[in-house]
């Protein structure tokens, strides 16, 4: 699994960090996105795709 | 002779009212009507308060799309945005929410940052205290008592006050303008007399931040005053939209949801007798699922065609997306109708969807979170001191919830 986030889409939701801490964070001066792991193993898979589907702003991207 | 009636203007003559009422004896549920048009298609006309017929869309999927395609705008003031009441007099500044990007972004991002989730949960021993403390009143206070006003509009009143920087001591003051705004039954010179001592308020504590900045939202919002980046009028419309959606809508979760545990005993009793913070998670959630206070529907209006199952929404139409019935999708949740604590709900859309998705979220989820593990553990005799037939419900607010709930323990 690649994840990609896009910084500029992000509107500071925090769902993603919610839903796999170990993947995402988020910028301390905005709460803007960050990618923590962009290949994370297959333990942590059904929580990113969970993240990607709850982001509002639909700035996650997942590719197997 | 032919008919040359157009098929959508034959729609729009016979369009249902909206809002709409709610069954008799069913106050958790939203309105039948809603319920027949999200089973008859994608797309449905309604008639609002103004003679206009926006569409209303009903389902989760559709309504997922529409709040994340930039061809649907927020903006008020364009053109057929379905307006919730009439403009007041002169009208009023608009806040973020009801504004596209990129001068959305621009200004949603400068208050982003104490809604992140490591700061969010940082504050969750101060709202605990907060709860605690408030129980504790409760306890040593008359009996029955009325939980709004007694716990469940102290508690996100106190919070917000905290976070923004605004003295308690005036929520008297906010709670009465507040509840007037959001009253969809007041008139436009109300409303405006309501937002503008709001606005006059924020304006003046605006003032004293500048000169005197602390460590709160209000305050980092001073400094970019100060430093040109904000004008002071959009300072205070800002502060004005968080602290009336940041007690408004959690206060009446709370009351709400302590209503729906009331009616639900044996989901009642999984709260009181667990300490599992994934339990109290999936409980929150499912109660923001089934309750969904924002009953309004998210305002948009579109900017260019768009097609949906077959049928055309034109650029220039409004549109209402009811998320009350498509949290009750039967092709999304599985027996929607159902208060199951246990299920997971997480992909409600009570928060709304796409950019504008509520910002106090996680504020809001933390709260409510610590509200109801607290809450009926430390009283586990807490029960309703009247019947529910004759508990005022806030059908003409936009935001719903009860007007009293009389508790006993």
């Amino acid at each position: 699994m690649k994840v990609t986030v896009d910084q500029d889409k992000c509107v500071a939701s925090g769902q993603c960090v919610v839903a796999a801490m170990e993947v995402f964070d988020q910028r301390d001066e905005d709460g803007i996105v960050v990618l923590l792991n962009a290949e994370p193993p297959a333990g942590q898979a059904e929580d990113v795709r969970h993240a990607a589907a709850v982001c509002p702003a639909l700035a996650i991207e997942i590719q197997d | 002779m032919t008919s040359t009636v157009n098929p959508v203007d034959e729609r729009a003559a016979q369009a249902p009212e909206f809002p709409m009422a709610r069954a008799a004896g069913c106050p958790f549920d939203p309105p039948p009507g809603l319920r027949d048009m999200q089973q008859e298609g994608p797309l449905a006309k309604v008639r609002l308060w103004d003679g206009s017929t926006p569409w209303l869309v009903t389902r989760y999927a559709d309504q997922r799309a529409l709040l994340g395609d930039a061809r649907v705008s927020a903006d008020i003031n364009r053109p057929g945005y379905p307006r919730q009441a009439p403009m007041p007099p002169g009208g009023t500044g608009v806040s973020f929410i009801l504004k596209d990007d990129p001068e959305h972004a621009r200004l949603r991002r400068m208050v982003t940052a104490p809604f992140a989730i490591k700061r969010v949960e940082a504050m969750r021993p101060g709202v605990q205290k907060i709860v605690d403390d408030l129980v504790d009143e409760l306890l040593a206070g008359p009996n029955p008592v009325d939980l709004v006003e007694a716990f469940a509009l102290p508690v996100p009143s106190l919070v917000i006050c905290q976070l923004l920087g605004v003295p308690y001591a005036d929520h008297d003051f906010f709670q009465e303008n507040s509840k007037v705004i959001i009253n969809r039954n007041v008139t436009p010179e109300q409303r405006s007399t309501a937002h503008g001592n709001l606005i006059g308020y924020l304006d003046d504590l605006m003032g004293e931040k500048i000169a005197h900045p602390l460590d709160d939202l209000l305050s980092g919002l001073a400094g970019r005053v100060t430093a040109g980046e904000l004008a002071r009028d959009e300072a205070a419309q800002m502060g004005v939209l968080l602290l009336i959606a940041g007690h408004e809508t959690t206060a009446n979760m709370i009351a709400l949801g302590t209503l729906a545990l009331f009616e639900h005993p044996d989901q009642l009793a999984l709260l009181r007798d667990s300490d599992d913070p994934k339990l109290i998670s999936s409980a929150v959630e499912e109660l923001l699922r089934y309750l969904h206070i924002t009953h309004s529907g998210r305002r948009r209006v579109a900017v260019a065609d768009i097609e949906i199952g077959g049928e055309v929404i034109r650029a220039g139409e409004g549109l209402i997306l009811a998320n009350d019935i498509a949290n009750r999708d039967p092709g999304v949740f599985a027996e929607p109708d159902r208060l199951d604590l246990r299920r997971d709900a997480r992909r409600h859309v009570a928060f709304g969807f796409g950019v504008h998705q509520c910002l106090g979220q996680p504020l809001a989820r933390m709260e409510l979170q610590v509200v109801y593990n607290t809450l009926y553990r430390r009283i586990p005799t807490l029960r309703p001191a009247t019947e529910l037939e004759r508990i005022p419900f806030k059908h003409d607010g936009s935001v719903y919830g009860v007007y009293e709930l009389p508790v006993t323990w």
